[in-house]
C-alpha cells in the first residue's frame, strides 16, 4: 500500500467487494436513524423467507453521543457500512476477512478476533447472536447472526456485517482523530464535519425543543398506528424511525426518566412487530417473487398456507370455547 | 486389540466463556454413553479452542460384549392354542427376539407357567456405536443457541467441519449437512487444512498448523511468557485466573506482549485503568515491585510474533482512546458537585412501582439512623452516617459511572474525597456495595456496615411490599444476595439487632418523615424475616452445623440474626456433652406441655398461693431469676441458664401433676411452664433438636 485510502476509497472498496459476493449496493435510506440495521433493506428484508443481498454505507445519527466535535472518537453522527446477506452463507468470516485484505488489512500483520458479542435492540424487537471484530485490539466491526427480528422469528437466517467507518478509517490511516481523516482528495473529515457536530449536540444537549418533540412523538406514533391499519408497510415504517430519532433526542436532552423511557421503548417495539409482521403479510400477497426457484417458491407459500389455516383454526376453535 | 478415536468438531468462534464447560460437558455425555452402549476405553482425553471441541479417546474395545440374556415372553396360556399349538402371540414374540418358537421353555411364576427364550446378542462393532456419537453432540446445552442459514438446528455457533476418526478410518456420521472426515483445519492465519492420518497424531498435527489443541498447555504457555516479560523488566504482574481462562479461550495459538500507555493517564484513578484495561481491553496491568501502577500493559495476541509491532501499536492506540475518555470523565464530573448529582438522582427510577433512587436515600437516612443508634455508634459517627444517606447514590449519575458501571461505589468515594466530604463518609459510600459475591469482601468500617445492611433492608421491604419476591430460580434483583449480605455483615460486626422491632419502627419513622414508597410495608415483615431466615440457616449449613440445630436455632422466635447464630452454634458446642440429651429432652417437655394453652403475654401472673410443694417454689424463683435479663443476655448465657434448670425441670415433673383436676391449679402451673417456654422458644425450637 502505498498512498493510505481515502474514507471514500475504503467504502468503494468495499462497495466493489461485496457487490462481487453477489450484494445490491444500495444508497442510504433517507429517513434519520440511529443504525444501519434500521434501514428497511435491512430491518424489513431480514423478515420472511425471500434471500437478501445487499450493501450499502448508512450516516447513523446517535444524539447522546455528540460531543460538541470536541471528542476525537464519539460523534453524533457516525457511518456505517453494512452488509446483510440472507440467508447467511455458510463461508461468510471467510468473505469478511477478504474484505479486509482488499482494504490492505494482512491478516499475518495482524491480530484478528472474533469476540462474542450478542446484539440486542430491544426496542425494535431484534436480537442476534454473534462476535464484535478486533483488529489489534479495536472494535471495527460488528458480526450478526440474526435470530428475531421485529420479534418474528429469522427463517432463513440472516447475517449482518456492520464495519465502523469511522473506526476502520482510523486505523488505516492511522490518524488518532476522527477529524484528521481523509475523505478524499485533500478533503478532511472535520471540514466537512465538525460544524455539525457541534450544532447538532448544541440542539440535541441544551437547545431542543422538549414540547415540541413530545408531540411529535405523539402525532408520528398515531400516524404510524393508522398507516400499519392501512396495510401500507413502508409509509408506517418511516414514521416508527421518526418515532425511534425524537424519542433519541428526548434522551439525549435527559427529557425522559427512567420509567419513561421503558414506556417509550414498548411503543416503538410495538409498532416495529407490528410492521413486521404487516411486511411478511404484504410479500406473501406478491407471492414472494424474490425466491427465483420455481418450485421452492411454491412450496414456501404452500407452507406459509398452512400455517395460516392452522391459526385460523386455532382461533375458532377457541372462539367457539367462549 | 484396543483402539484410538478422534472426534473433532469444527466451529466458528464460541464465546470464550463457553469453551471450557463446552469440552466438559461433551465429554462426560461422551463417557456416558460409551458406558451405556457396553464400549470399554482406558481414557478421555479433553481438547479445546476458541474453534474447536475434541475428545480423543484411547483404549476403546473392538466391540461390545456378547450377552446372553433370559426374555420373559406371555404366560403358557397365551402361548398355545386349544390343541397345544403355538399361538400368533407366541409366534410373534419369538420373531421379536429373533428366535423361532423352537426356543422356547418354561418358567413357573408364582403359580404360572411363562414363556422364556435364551436370547444371544453379538455385541456390535464399536465403529457402530461411535458413528451414533453424532447424537450426543446435537443434544449438546449452551446458555445461547442460534440457528444459521436455513437450518432449523441450533448450536453454540454454525459447525464447519467434523473429524471422526477410528484409528486411520474415517467413521461415518452427518450433523446439519456437514459430513464427518478426516480434514481439520489449522489456525485461521497462520495454519492451512490438515488431513489427519491416525486418531492417535492429532496434538501434533495441529501443533504444526499453529494450533494448541490442549488447553492447559496453552494456558501454561501464557502464563510463562507473561512471567517472562514481567522479569525482564522488573514487573509485577497479578495474573488474574479468570482473565487468564478468558484469555485462552479467545487464542489459539498465544503470543504475548507489551505495550505502553501516556503516563499523564496514571492520574486517572488506578481502579479506573485497571477496568478499561482488564474488563474491556482484556490486558493484564502491570505494578512495579511496591504495587504502584504502570503506563504499561500485557496482552496476548492469537498468532505468532511476526509483524507484533502492528499489534503492539493498535493495542496502545485503542487502550489510549479508552482512556482519553475516561480522563474526559473525570475532568468533567468535577465541574459539577455533589447537590448536582443528589439532585439529579430525583430523575432515576429506584423501581416504577416503589420510588426514584433520591427517595430510596432519603428512606435510608431514616433507616441507617435506626440502626446506627442501635448499635451504639457516637453523635459523630451518626453525623457521618447521615450526610453518607444522603448522598450516597450520587456517582451512578455521574459520567464515569455511566461509561464504567462496574466502578459504582469506587467512584462514589474517589469523588466524594474530590468534592471534599470526610474520609468516612467516602469510604461509606463505596462500601454499602458490599458484599459484591457471595463471600465477597465485608464493609470495614462501622458507618459502612450500618449503611450497606440500611440500603439491603431498604431494597427487601420494598420489593417484597411491591409483590416481587423471589420464587425458585426467579431472582432477577437478587434479593438472596442482598439479604444474604445483610446476614453475614450482621454476624461480622456482631450486633445484637432484632429484626421485627426494627422494621416496624422503620415503617414508623418513614411515615412520620413523610418518606415512605409508594408501597405497604406492614404486610410483609413477617415474610422479609423468614427469607433473612433462610439465608441464616444456608450461612450455618455450610459452617457444617447439623441441620436439626440450625432448624432449632433459626426457628426461634427471636429475630435477632446473631442471635440466631450463636444459638446454633453453642448447640453445637454442647451436642457432646454428657447431660446435653437430658437438658434437651428436659426444655423439650416443658416447650411441648406449655403448647397445651394459649396465654396472652400480659395473663401470665403466676400465684404462689395455689403451690402444692416445694419443687414448683423452686421452679417459680428459678423461672423469675432467668426472666429478667434474657433477652439481654448472649445466646451461650441463655443456653447455660437453661440448662442449670434440668434438675429442677426434672424434680418438678416428678413431684408435681402439671395436669391438675383443679382447673386453677392447673391453669397457675401451665402459666409458670409458659413463661420458661417463651424463654426457652427465644433460644431455640428445642423440639427440632435429634438427641439419641
Amino acid at each position: 500500500m502505498t498512498k493510505k485510502m481515502s474514507v471514500q476509497d475504503i467504502a468503494t472498496t468495499l462497495k466493489l467487494y461485496w457487490s462481487k459476493q453477489g450484494c445490491m449496493i444500495m444508497d442510504a435510506y433517507d429517513t434519520e436513524k440511529g443504525a444501519g440495521t434500521m434501514s428497511p433493506f435491512t430491518f424489513l428484508r431480514a423478515i420472511g423467507p425471500e434471500p437478501w443481498n445487499v450493501a450499502y454505507v448508512e450516516p447513523s445519527r446517535r444524539p447522546a453521543d455528540g460531543r460538541y466535535g470536541e471528542n476525537p472518537n464519539r460523534l453524533y453522527q457516525h457511518h456505517q457500512f453494512q452488509v446483510l446477506m440472507k440467508p447467511s452463507p455458510d463461508n461468510i468470516q471467510e468473505l469478511y476477512i477478504s474484505s479486509l485484505k482488499e482494504l490492505g488489512i494482512n491478516p499475518l500483520e495482524h491480530d484478528i478476533r472474533f469476540v462474542e458479542d450478542n446484539w440486542e435492540n430491544p426496542s425494535m424487537g431484534c436480537a442476534g447472536v454473534g462476535w464484535e471484530v478486533w483488529l489489534d485490539g479495536m472494535e471495527v466491526t460488528q458480526f450478526t447472526y440474526f435470530q428475531v427480528v421485529g420479534g418474528l422469528q429469522m427463517d432463513p437466517v440472516a447475517v449482518e456485517i456492520t464495519y465502523g467507518l469511522e473506526r476502520l478509517s482510523s486505523y488505516i490511516q492511522n490518524v488518532n482523530n476522527v477529524f484528521d481523516l481523509e475523505w478524499s482528495n485533500g478533503v478532511k473529515y472535520g471540514d466537512i464535519f465538525k460544524e455539525p457536530e457541534y450544532e447538532h449536540s448544541k440542539y440535541s444537549f441544551e437547545l431542543s425543543d422538549q414540547e415540541m418533540l413530545h408531540k411529535m412523538f405523539d402525532a408520528y406514533e398515531k400516524e404510524a398506528k393508522r398507516l400499519i391499519k392501512e396495510g401500507l408497510v413502508h409509509p408506517a415504517y418511516d414514521y416508527v424511525l421518526k418515532c425511534s430519532h425524537t424519542f433519541n433526542l428526548l434522551d439525549a436532552r435527559g427529557a425522559v426518566s427512567v420509567t419513561e423511557r421503558a414506556g417509550y421503548l414498548a411503543r416503538i417495539r410495538k409498532m416495529a412487530h407490528g410492521i413486521a409482521q404487516a411486511f411478511v403479510q404484504e410479500r406473501r400477497k406478491l407471492g414472494f417473487p424474490l425466491i427465483k426457484d420455481e418450485n421452492q417458491r411454491e412450496t414456501v407459500l404452500a407452507e406459509f398456507a398452512k400455517r395460516e389455516e392452522k391459526k385460523n383454526k386455532q382461533k375458532k376453535n377457541k372462539g367457539d370455547k367462549k | 486389540m484396543t483402539h484410538t478415536f478422534l472426534l473433532e468438531i469444527g466451529l466458528e468462534e464460541m464465546p470464550a466463556h463457553v469453551v471450557t464447560p463446552s469440552i466438559n460437558e461433551l465429554a462426560e455425555k461422551t463417557e456416558k454413553y460409551l458406558k451405556e452402549n457396553r464400549i470399554s476405553f482406558d481414557k478421555v482425553q479433553k481438547f479445546s479452542t476458541p474453534r474447536r471441541l475434541a475428545l480423543e479417546i484411547s483404549g476403546l474395545a473392538d466391540k461390545q460384549p456378547d450377552i446372553d440374556e433370559e426374555v420373559k415372553g406371555p404366560a403358557e396360556k397365551i402361548a398355545k392354542d386349544a390343541e397345544g399349538n403355538w399361538s400368533k402371540a407366541a409366534i410373534g414374540f419369538t420373531r421379536g427376539q429373533g428366535l423361532t418358537p423352537d426356543d422356547i421353555t418354561f418358567k413357573d411364576i408364582k403359580g404360572t407357567n411363562y414363556v422364556f427364550v435364551n436370547k444371544h446378542v453379538t455385541g456390535k462393532p464399536v465403529t457402530d456405536v461411535l458413528s451414533s456419537l453424532i447424537d450426543v453432540v446435537a443434544d449438546m446445552n449452551f446458555p445461547t443457541m442460534m440457528k444459521w442459514g436455513t437450518n432449523k438446528f441450533q448450536f453454540i455457533r454454525p459447525i464447519k467441519w467434523i473429524v471422526a476418526l477410528l484409528d486411520t478410518e474415517v467413521v461415518p456420521m452427518e450433523l446439519v449437512g456437514v459430513k464427518s472426515g478426516r480434514k481439520s483445519l489449522g489456525h485461521r492465519f497462520l495454519g492451512n487444512e490438515v488431513s489427519i492420518a491416525n486418531a492417535a497424531d492429532y496434538e501434533t498435527d495441529l501443533n504444526k498448523e499453529f494450533v494448541i489443541v490442549d488447553a492447559d498447555k496453552r494456558k501454561a504457555k501464557i502464563k510463562s511468557q507473561i512471567e517472562a516479560i514481567a522479569n525482564e523488566n522488573n514487573w509485577k504482574v497479578k495474573i488474574d485466573d479468570d482473565l487468564l481462562e478468558e484469555v485462552n479461550n479467545l487464542v489459539e495459538y498465544p503470543t504475548s506482549f507489551y505495550g505502553t500507555f501516556d503516563k499523564r493517564f496514571l492520574d486517572i484513578p488506578r481502579e479506573v485503568l485497571i477496568t478499561s484495561m482488564r474488563n474491556h481491553q482484556r490486558f493484564f496491568y502491570v505494578e512495579n515491585q511496591d504495587g504502584k501502577l504502570l503506563p504499561f500493559f500485557i496482552s496476548v495476541r492469537n498468532g505468532n510474533s511476526d509483524f507484533i509491532e502492528n499489534v503492539i501499536k493498535g493495542n496502545e492506540k485503542v487502550l489510549a482512546a479508552r482512556l482519553y475518555d475516561a480522563e474526559f470523565f473525570y475532568q468533567e464530573d468535577q465541574n459539577h458537585d455533589i447537590d448536582y448529582f443528589v439532585n439529579k438522582l430525583k430523575n432515576v427510577t429506584f423501581h416504577d412501582k416503589i420510588s426514584t433512587v433520591y427517595e430510596k436515600m432519603q428512606r435510608v437516612q431514616v433507616i441507617s439512623r435506626l440502626i446506627g443508634k442501635k448499635v451504639g455508634l457516637n453523635d459523630s459517627q451518626l453525623a457521618d452516617l447521615q450526610r453518607a444517606a444522603e448522598i450516597y447514590k450520587f456517582d451512578l449519575v455521574t459520567g464515569m459511572v455511566g461509561e464504567f458501571s462496574e466502578l459504582q461505589g469506587v467512584m462514589g468515594e474517589k469523588y466524594a474525597l474530590l468534592f471534599g466530604e470526610k474520609p468516612e463518609v467516602a469510604v461509606a459510600i463505596r462500601e454499602h456495595y458490599m458484599p459484591i459475591s457471595a463471600n465477597g469482601e465485608l464493609p470495614q468500617s462501622k458507618i459502612g456496615a450500618v449503611l450497606a445492611v440500611a440500603d439491603k433492608l431498604d431494597t427487601m421491604m420494598t420489593f417484597f411490599a411491591a409483590g416481587m419476591i423471589p420464587s425458585g430460580s426467579n431472582d432477577p434483583y437478587a434479593l438472596r444476595r442482598q439479604a444474604a449480605g445483610i446476614v453475614n455483615i450482621v454476624d461480622n460486626q456482631k450486633w445484637r439487632l432484632p429484626l421485627d422491632s426494627l422494621m416496624e419502627k422503620i415503617i414508623t419513622d418513614e411515615n412520620t418523615a413523610q418518606v415512605a414508597p409508594k408501597v405497604d410495608q406492614k404486610p410483609i415483615i413477617k415474610d422479609v424475616i423468614l427469607f433473612i431466615k433462610e439465608r441464616i440457616k444456608r450461612v450455618l449449613r455450610a459452617a457444617k452445623i447439623k441441620f436439626d440445630l440450625v432448624d432449632a436455632a433459626v426457628n426461634a422466635t427471636n429475630t435477632d440474626i446473631l442471635y440466631n447464630i450463636n444459638s446454633a452454634k453453642v448447640l453445637n458446642n454442647h451436642k457432646e456433652d454428657a447431660d446435653f440429651k437430658a437438658v434437651i429432652e428436659a426444655l423439650t417437655r416443658v416447650e411441648r406441655i406449655s403448647n397445651k394453652s394459649d396465654f396472652k403475654a400480659t395473663d401470665l401472673f403466676v400465684d404462689p398461693a395455689l403451690f402444692e410443694n416445694e419443687s414448683e417454689l423452686k421452679m417459680n424463683a428459678e423461672v423469675d431469676r432467668l426472666s429478667t435479663d434474657f433477652e439481654k443476655l448472649t445466646a451461650a448465657d441463655d443456653f447455660s441458664k437453661l440448662a442449670s434448670l434440668e434438675p429442677v425441670i426434672k424434680e418438678y415433673f416428678d413431684k408435681t401433676m402439671v395436669m391438675a383436676k383443679d382447673e386453677t391449679v392447673k391453669e397457675n402451673r401451665l402459666k409458670e411452664l409458659t413463661k420458661l417456654a417463651r424463654m426457652i422458644n427465644y433460644f431455640a425450637e428445642v423440639d427440632k433438636i435429634i438427641v439419641k
